[in-house]
């Protein structure tokens, strides 16, 4: 059994059964027993115990380990779309160059498309020092299988330490493919990364239970090491005009681009100009806004702070608003600098979507809704009064 | 049309809070659900079913208890359920469960598809899809909000993104993830329940799939927690009050730097 209590050293004092995430161990005749069916050998038990009376066997038995000093420096996918790089790959970049300062190793781009010469100036300015470009007329878009294969082939040839790529529709997809093909550790949606100064493996640190707690996630033993990070969780590099870059054009017999699936069309369907996942500021609204005519006010006040429309469930199941709009766990995940809650009252599904924002303002008639217990400034009030004045307010200070 | 639908019970995740004194979850008497991402994969494969003929089978990994999960299932509308339970996979990553799941499927007998919801909402990873489809090397298709046309041999699907939609099509035997758009689930029938409580429930241990012992379990999982806490709480609020125009200065004054 993986894990056990040396019944001679337990004392039956129960730190472990308050540690314990899962509500696995309990205590029996003084006596600490784990439920198995409900451990999932997280570990939380033996760290809280005083009496070294939890025996976790954590090593792999024998495995088919890398040779992991070979591997050498970050690697960040750089995510295109129509051609242009996504914001959160700049973001990214940005949080490598932190880390290759630790590790002292460089940070390489790996971008695959077609024509995209005029993106790579400000992929060097912002972090890259090395960029691997595979470009093909077939590759102009975002396939599976390709872009797999592809990666795949560089990963084995060039060696990264570590793999970073963003949490987005397309890099969920991709990198778990990648990951099983070359039997890697992969560690999604990290809000946090650090580099172990003793063992100088990366630390990856990650939401789970919808937020609920918080799990630091290691694969010391495999390479490269990769990790998933939403949109704006962490910062881009102001681009230095006097960074220089490498950039190394692979190329691959055509064969490799081979898809089974069919990309037939790309359908652009957001209502506002602003993509959820990359705006600044949010404007939501949820069941208080009574109907989809009143979004038109939120709508307005979107326009005049340059932001991003986004809905509670409620709303969407209503009909209100699209479900693309949707935020909280059914829907999108959202950080952004301001989330403005207009008549929402906080379900924890909604707040599990939008709690790691920055700023966030609520406006609820209820005082009691559980939305204030997450706001940074509430608002005690009917949103059709309060709205309007908002908006009055803030065009006068931006001279709208 | 043969389907298989991948399938996890999780802990129904509202009821799971953090109690204020000790900073630990709250678990007393948590109910655990299907996946409700799962629910849409369920509901999907069914209608296939119903337009195409053939049977949708449900599979799971987990502990014993996942049995009433598979239950679940087959009360709206699937055919059978298989468990794939053994303390042998215990501790799995998304890696060694996507190679166990796989390694279930095989054993399964053939197959057209296979559908997972987009992601499990207590790890959030929507790795184990994925992983899936690679292991048993077919094509996917993640994120499929509509199924616009379907034949034994292809589907054509859509398939959504941040900014909206592609249309793509897939040759079969594929794996698709979907999404909550692409249906509304069924609640089950009294026909439904009968069946499910009488159903047969199939066990795969190790010993039936015979799976590389060092890619299963902790062993096979190149991931491993070396932590877990309670994330700080968010520093508490302050509430703005008074005339509507004044609350609205003061508001402005204190983001305005983070709009300009």
């Amino acid at each position: 059994m993986p894990i056990s209590i040396l019944i001679e050293k337990c004392t039956g004092c129960s730190l472990c059964v308050k540690a314990c995430p899962f509500d696995a161990i309990r205590i029996m005749d003084k006596k600490a027993f784990i439920d198995l069916n409900k451990c999932t050998l997280c570990g939380a038990c033996k760290d809280a115990c005083k009496f070294k009376a939890v025996l976790l066997e954590k090593t792999p038995l024998k495995c088919d380990l890398p040779e992991i000093k070979d591997y050498k420096g970050i690697w960040v996918f750089i995510e295109q779309k129509n051609g242009r790089v996504q914001s959160v790959s700049y973001e990214l970049l940005g949080k490598a160059q932190e880390l290759a300062k630790k590790l002292r190793c460089q940070v390489s781009g790996v971008l695959i498309g077609n024509k995209l010469e005029d993106q790579l100036d400000e992929l060097v300015f912002c972090g890259a020092d090395n960029i691997y470009l595979v470009e093909s007329p077939e590759l102009a878009n975002f396939q599976d299988e390709p872009y797999t294969k592809i990666l795949v082939e560089l990963i084995k040839k060039y060696k990264p330490e570590i793999f970073l790529c963003g949490a987005t529709n397309i890099g969920r997809s991709l990198i778990s493919r990648v990951a099983i093909n070359i039997k890697a550790g992969l560690t999604a949606d990290c809000t946090g990364l650090d580099i172990d100064p003793a063992k100088n493996i990366l630390l990856q640190t990650r939401p789970a239970f919808g937020g609920n707690i918080m799990a630091t996630i290691i694969s010391p033993n495999y390479r490269p090491q990769m990790a998933t990070v939403r949109h704006k969780v962490f910062t881009p590099l102001e681009a230095d005009k006097k960074r220089k870059g490498k950039i190394i054009k692979e190329n691959f017999n055509p064969s490799l681009y081979f898809s089974r699936t069919k990309l037939l069309d790309i359908i652009e369907e957001i209502e506002s100009t602003v993509n959820l996942s990359e705006a600044d500021i949010i404007v939501s609204g949820g069941r208080g806004m009574g109907g989809a005519d009143n979004f038109k006010l939120l709508k307005e006040f979107a326009h005049v702070l340059g932001a991003a429309v986004g809905s509670s469930r409620a709303a969407v199941d209503s009909g209100w608003m699209p479900y693309s709009h949707q935020v909280g766990q059914t829907g999108r995940t959202v950080a952004p600098k301001i989330y403005f809650a207009c008549g929402i009252s906080g379900q924890i599904q909604h707040l599990v979507g939008m709690q790691s924002s920055k700023i966030i303002v609520a406006i609820n008639k209820d005082p009691e809704a559980p939305i204030f217990k997450v706001a940074t400034y509430g608002i005690v009030g009917d949103l059709f009064q309060v709205v309007p004045e908002l908006i009055k307010t803030f065009k006068e200070v931006l001279h709208k | 049309m043969n389907i298989i639908v991948c399938i996890k019970q999780v802990p129904e995740t509202t009821e799971v809070r953090i109690n204020p004194e000790t900073n630990t979850l709250m678990r007393e008497g948590v109910k655990s659900i299907i996946n409700p991402f799962d629910m849409y994969a369920i509901e999907e494969a069914v209608r296939l079913k119903e337009r195409f003929g053939g049977k949708v089978s449900i599979v799971t990994m987990g502990p014993p208890q996942a049995d009433s999960a598979l239950r679940e299932a087959i009360s709206i509308g699937a055919d059978e359920g298989y468990l794939v339970c053994d303390r042998a996979f215990a501790g799995s990553d998304t890696w060694a469960t996507s190679y166990t799941l796989a390694g279930a499927i095989k054993k399964m007998g053939s197959f057209d598809l296979i559908i997972c919801g987009k992601q499990a909402s207590d790890g959030d990873t929507a790795q184990v899809g994925p992983g899936i489809s690679t292991h048993l090397d077919i094509p996917q298709v993640t994120y499929v909000k509509k199924v616009e046309e379907a034949t034994d041999k292809h589907m054509r699907v859509e398939r959504m993104l941040e900014e909206g939609y592609e249309i793509i099509e897939t040759p079969l035997p594929a794996l698709l993830t979907v999404v909550k758009e692409i249906n509304e689930p069924r609640i089950p029938s009294l026909k439904g329940l009968m069946r499910a409580k009488s159903a047969k429930i199939v066990i795969l241990t190790q010993k039936e799939l015979a799976l590389d012992p060092q890619q299963i379990g902790l062993c096979g999982s190149p991931t491993q927690v070396v932590k877990i806490f309670t994330p700080q709480p968010r520093a508490g609020g302050q509430m703005l009050s008074g005339e509507v125009s004044d609350i609205a200065k003061k508001l402005v004054d204190l983001i305005k730097d983070e709009v300009i």
